[in-house]
């Protein structure tokens, strides 16, 4: 594990590094505008989809609207967060076949840290306030029996859903430094989990449910939690305290992405060129 | 050389530069499949509370999941077709060399697009396909005569596709950093192209309104014909005119943009 005194240099390098590419991104102020304002579309027009759905329909795999929306904004909500903070970690394939992954690791600073920072997106805010937008309006239209419980497992979810996800970020980063072109493959499991997890588990098949449950745990960004602030019967019939798992899923997920991330570093040659 | 000859060199450039990344297109059939496997159980559950929603059965609604899945990066609909590069050298000052060359932009870039659109559809496209194919239960047309229809419906939507696509890329001539434009017609393209739920499920003016731009040339006509929903003519006729215009338009705009560069030297 990493001594203190290193993470507080990873974040100070962190810190600087965006607030370099939040001062040049508004040298180009309308197209940030126009990039923040996409991004919230871009979002929301998955939401928008789901309501077209119950214009026609009045139930999802037994979930209502609001309930749906629970689960949207959650996950969306979650991801939005990991997706800010460390999203440019999937550019990391790029800079192995350019070479200029080098320049970072003569630096005086955590090469992670650096990477994560990379090119830092202010304009993500708008996928994350529209996640938030969401799960607002489902809190106010859902009738939940809240419970002291309930009410600390809301942020508890949040900020673990977003730590799984970057744990998903930098293992598939660590993954670029081997597959390289085939960076794409990440997309499957960054964008495809939050995708998977706005719709609630009872619409998929069992296999799959188990697949991000026990080998990929994204159900643990939402599913179980919300599954018992809802009050709804458990997907596998898990028992009732994985809902409370996921701050130790998350840690979890982080040390062994941590492992992934030093083995792939590790591994690392330059192309040379 | 002439100029048939030329641009289909440039097709068969872009074609083949395409294919020279392996691994990146084995990587998008993966992406593209799994995609295809979340939205497939959220449409069976959708038609699962509401047999013949749109008038789709249930085998026509998970053949049309799995026929966007095939044509999402065909058509670029959600972005990386040749207009990122385009954008960019318009931005860097490059597109001067493409202008002094003794070819036409559009047409030159249109080639390459379409060189393009071809190796996604045969590297990407088909792979997810078949996999839905296999092991879902899909509707697809037993005559050689559909198929074929729906191969023109295809080409038809490239066409459309990049239509739309050149005048995204042009705006870069006023704007020099075209991301946002980029963006936001990445976006409206994939929600009105049908990618996310079919135009024929958008209920009322809503429905009628998307089903009337543009973006229907891309997923939705291509299925309507494969799905025999439509009459191919009509579809066709629909396409087609879209096509023109949207070319059309983009060589009224290339004229007036490129009357704005200005080469610097050095």
């Amino acid at each position: 594990m990493a001594e203190p005194g290193r993470v507080a240099e990873g974040l100070r390098a962190y810190r600087m590094i965006a607030v370099m590419w939040i001062r040049s991104t508004m040298a180009y102020r309308a197209s940030f505008v126009m990039t923040t304002v996409a991004n919230f579309a871009a979002t929301a027009l998955d939401f928008v989809a789901i309501l077209l759905m119950f214009s026609r329909v009045d139930a999802l795999g037994g979930y209502t609207l609001p309930e749906v929306a629970f689960l949207y904004g959650l996950s969306g909500t979650a991801f939005g967060l990991a997706d800010l903070t460390i999203g440019s970690m999937e550019r990391l394939g790029r800079r192995v076949r350019d070479g200029t992954l080098d320049t970072l690791l003569v630096r005086p600073a955590p090469v992670l840290a650096q990477l994560a920072a990379d090119r830092f997106a202010l304009r993500r805010l708008g996928r994350v306030t529209q996640g938030a937008l969401v799960l607002g309006y489902a809190l106010t239209s859902l009738d939940i029996a809240w419970t002291p419980l309930k009410l600390l497992l809301m942020p508890v979810m949040v900020v673990s859903g977003a730590a799984i996800f970057s744990a998903v970020f930098v293992a598939g980063a660590a993954f670029q430094f081997v597959a390289q072109d085939a960076s794409e493959v990440q997309n499957a499991f960054t964008y495809g989990g939050t995708t998977l997890l706005q719709y609630p588990p009872t619409v998929f098949a069992k296999e799959l449910v188990r697949g991000v449950t026990f080998v990929l745990p994204l159900a643990f960004v939402n599913w179980l939690p919300a599954t018992y602030v809802l009050g709804r019967p458990y997907p596998l019939d898990l028992p009732v305290w994985t809902a409370f798992a996921p701050p130790l899923v998350a840690v979890g997920c982080c040390a062994l992405a941590g492992a992934a991330w030093r083995t792939g570093l590790r591994s690392y040659r330059s192309t040379g060129s | 050389m002439g100029a048939g000859r030329l641009y289909a060199a440039v097709a068969s450039g872009a074609f083949r530069r395409y294919a020279t990344y392996r691994a990146a297109t084995a990587a998008g059939v993966f992406t593209n499949t799994v995609f295809g496997l979340i939205l497939v159980y959220t449409y069976l559950a959708l038609w699962d509370e509401k047999p013949h929603l749109g008038g789709y059965d249930q085998a026509q609604a998970v053949t049309y999941v799995w026929l966007g899945q095939a044509l999402l990066s065909t058509l670029a609909i959600g972005g990386g077709g040749v207009e990122d590069e385009l954008m960019e050298r318009i931005r860097t000052g490059d597109i001067a060399i493409d202008l002094y060359r003794p070819a036409d932009l559009q047409l030159w870039w249109l080639s390459a697009d379409l060189g393009r659109a071809l190796f996604q559809l045969m590297g990407r496209g088909v792979l997810p396909f078949v996999f839905g194919a296999v092991f879902f239960p899909v509707a697809l047309p037993s005559d050689a005569g559909t198929w074929a229809a729906f191969l023109v419906a295809v080409l038809l939507a490239m066409l459309v596709g990049f239509g739309i696509r050149f005048l995204v890329a042009l705006s870069a001539f006023w704007l020099l950093d075209g991301t946002g434009v980029a963006q936001t017609a990445w976006i409206t393209g994939f929600f009105c192209s049908g990618m996310v739920l079919p135009l024929n499920v958008f209920p009322g003016a809503i429905g009628e309104t998307v089903r009337a731009l543009p973006w229907s040339s891309l997923l939705q006509a291509p299925a309507d014909v494969l799905l025999g929903r439509a009459e191919p003519w009509g579809v066709f006729a629909f396409q087609g005119a879209w096509a023109l215009a949207l070319l059309a338009l983009g060589r009224l705009v290339q004229s007036v943009a490129t009357r704005r560069v200005v080469v610097q030297g050095g």
